[in-house]
């Protein structure tokens, strides 16, 4: 339907023999939302930098509407970039900092002054003109950043984790900020992220990349749904993920029984890897269980409790809105569609394990801590 | 809110206090004072005899200033953008004379521009001093250097060049280099990054830098005598000359140390009202 716009071909990037980016192949369509998704270190931020020319890459092209364009330096590509710390330039104010880009292309004075105000318009900023920018909260310097890029009508927005350093409320209404201005104004984001839910949120396009590789690209609902292997599965939300064999189409084994599910081609009894998601887990009473463990942990979340039960020495993270004391005996059931199959990876056996499960909060808490302390420090 | 820490300041609030303050009050009561110990304005008429001096100084100390303005700031440039082990050679090799006797470097220089020094003799050797006479048609046995305004310059310029390089390549080190980037990325090539963004964001390091040369240049006495013979009389000497030659006058002496003073100050408030908005590191 859309049409292709950049295509990066058999991309590799090595930093003193260490591979970075490992035969990435990727095209982007044209007004797409597509995020690059994946922790620290996977070859997001270079994959970007590339496609901003600010990168070389040791081998592989890079297409934009069908021309090679290794060897454009990046300020004559029609990209521009919203840089992770905004980079907005201390000695000017908003408007000039918004302005740059086209005083540079000897834009005339009057279009200028129209198209910066329009822009302030569309980022809520008006009236901050003659701002200083170390004068601006976090929220409304990214806006500045963002507004600075858009200006100058590129055909490609790149996006460095743009809301890294704001606060979560602030990060949800700017998600759905950039959205609105991404459809309104028909531009190609290129957006990067270890966010797993920013990337749900607002992607059309979802690439998850890990160790240099791309892991899997799709949209939201099949990543979510349809992860290929175990890194994607536990990246994009909780999974519990189990040694399983595909008895054939429609039947999956594991603790020794069989399992209906949906899914099918296999090879018959073939190993596989079962994915199931805490929230397609019903607690039922032990006798109508199709397992029977113990509960463990119980932790109140809010919208739900996120149990931890003992399966057969197996934790399994199950999120229900019923409360199970610790310590009881639960029957568990899943439904045929509660199953997801996937083929065996170098990842089996790595995730989808709850057994360190309150260290692993413990870890999430330090983050989210840290992470207020420095959102904190940008008041 | 007092801070606890504030008493260690004391000790430092007293060696302001006497030799800092005590010394500036001292010169200027001596400033508008005879030569009895009444008051009098007539120090500073009598100064204008030395308006010459003055416009000299200043001038001298102005060419100083832009001299190592334009070497310094492109070596800090250049310096800032290779890698990190030649920047570290680079730094020492300009901190290396600091660290040398300061009389004894400009002595030094006597031996190199002397009428019989180190260039003329090279330049004896490569026979340029007579291919000189030949076009000329003149019958020089040296080329006079030493003794000239152009050495008292040259020696300004050598003692405090590292005074301008350093603040400037600070500056540009710290830059964030994303904010290059930025530029890049929004149509600028290197010139026009260089121009609107470098440029600006390192002019606080280029104030910095001019206030420490232009400071010393203009009150130095030990180089014009030492590299200018004492022909050029300068504002250091002049000042020299009411405490420690034949023309006591320290009334006189502490008068033109005001004045010299005043129109420094009012230079530098000037200049950092230009650089406004920038202050942060001027007082690097």
């Amino acid at each position: 339907m859309s049409k292709e716009l950049i295509r990066l071909h058999d991309l590799c990037m090595a930093y003193d023999d260490e591979l970075v980016l490992d035969h990435i192949n990727l095209y982007i369509n044209d007004s797409e939302f597509l995020t690059l998704l994946g922790p620290s270190g996977c070859g997001k931020t270079t994959t970007l930098r590339i496609i901003g020319g600010f990168t070389t890459p040791t081998s592989g092209d890079v297409t934009f509407d069908g021309v090679r364009i290794n060897d454009v330096p990046p300020h004559k590509r029609q990209i521009n970039t919203v840089f992770q710390k905004y980079a907005l330039f201390p000695h000017l104010d908003v408007f000039e900092n918004v302005a740059f880009g086209l005083r540079i292309a000897k834009v005339p004075a009057k279009e200028i002054e129209e198209r910066v105000m329009e822009m302030l318009e569309v980022v809520s900023l008006k009236g901050f003109e003659r701002r200083r920018v170390d004068q601006l909260s976090g929220g409304q310097q990214q806006r500045v950043a963002i507004a600075r890029a858009l200006v100058n009508r590129p055909k490609v927005l790149l996006l460095d984790e743009p809301l890294g350093a704001l606060d979560l409320r602030l990060r949800k209404d700017m998600q759905i900020e950039l959205k609105r201005i991404q459809q309104q104004m028909g531009i190609t984001f290129i957006y990067v992220t270890h966010d797993q839910e920013e990337a749900l949120t607002m992607s059309d396009t979802v690439v998850v990349m890990d160790k240099g590789r791309i892991q899997q690209i799709g949209t939201p609902e099949d990543i979510y749904n349809e992860p290929k292997n175990a890194f994607v599965a536990d990246f994009i939300g909780e999974s519990n993920i189990l040694n399983g064999t595909m008895v054939r189409d429609g039947v999956v084994r594991m603790y020794r029984k069989e399992f209906p599910c949906v899914d099918r081609g296999f090879a018959p009894n073939e190993p596989v890897d079962v994915v199931i998601r805490p929230e397609d887990i019903d607690i039922v009473p032990v006798e109508q269980g199709q397992l029977v463990g113990t509960v463990t942990n119980v932790t109140f979340k809010g919208m739900q409790y996120d149990i931890i039960v003992d399966l057969g020495g197996f934790k399994w993270l199950i999120q229900t809105t019923d409360h199970s004391p610790e310590g009881t005996q639960v029957g568990v059931k899943i439904d045929p569609d509660g199953f997801h199959i996937m083929k065996k990876s170098e990842y089996s056996g790595l995730f989808g394990d709850y057994s360190s499960y309150s260290e692993e909060y413990e870890e999430l808490a330090d983050v989210s801590a840290l992470e207020e302390e420095e959102s904190g420090d940008e008041e | 809110m007092k801070n606890k820490l504030s008493r260690f300041a004391v000790p430092y609030e007293i060696w302001m206090a006497i030799f800092v303050v005590a010394p500036i009050v001292i010169m200027v009561v001596y400033a508008f004072t005879s030569q009895n110990g009444g008051f009098t304005l007539e120090n500073f008429i009598k100064m204008g005899g030395y308006t010459e001096v003055f416009l000299r100084s200043f001038k001298m100390a102005l060419v100083a200033t832009a001299v190592c303005l334009l070497i310094g700031y492109p070596v800090s440039y250049y310096m800032s953008r290779e890698g990190k082990g030649f920047q570290r050679i680079a730094m020492v090799l300009i901190m290396l004379p600091m660290w040398m006797n300061f009389l004894l470097r400009t002595y030094s220089w006597i031996t190199i521009l002397d009428n019989n020094g180190l260039l003329n003799q090279l330049f004896q050797r490569i026979g340029l001093i007579t291919l000189y006479n030949n076009i000329t048609g003149r019958e020089l046995t040296f080329f006079p250097m030493l003794n000239t305004q152009g050495a008292v310059v040259l020696g300004m310029v050598y003692n405090y060049l590292p005074f301008m390089i350093l603040p400037i390549y600070s500056v540009i080190i710290k830059l964030d280099h994303s904010l290059l980037e930025a530029a890049r990325d929004l149509g600028a090539n290197s010139a026009t990054v260089f121009r609107k963004v470098i440029l600006p964001l390192s002019l606080p390091g280029v104030l910095s830098g001019i206030t420490m040369v232009f400071v010393p240049s203009v009150s130095t006495f030990a180089i014009s005598q030492m590299l200018g013979g004492g022909t050029e009389l300068l504002l250091g000497d002049l000042i020299e000359r009411q405490f420690l030659g034949g023309a006591y006058n320290p009334q006189l002496g502490a008068a033109i140390s005001l004045v010299m003073m005043v129109i420094v100050v009012v230079c530098m408030l000037v200049m950092n009202r230009f650089g406004e908005g920038e202050e942060q590191a001027v007082m690097l």
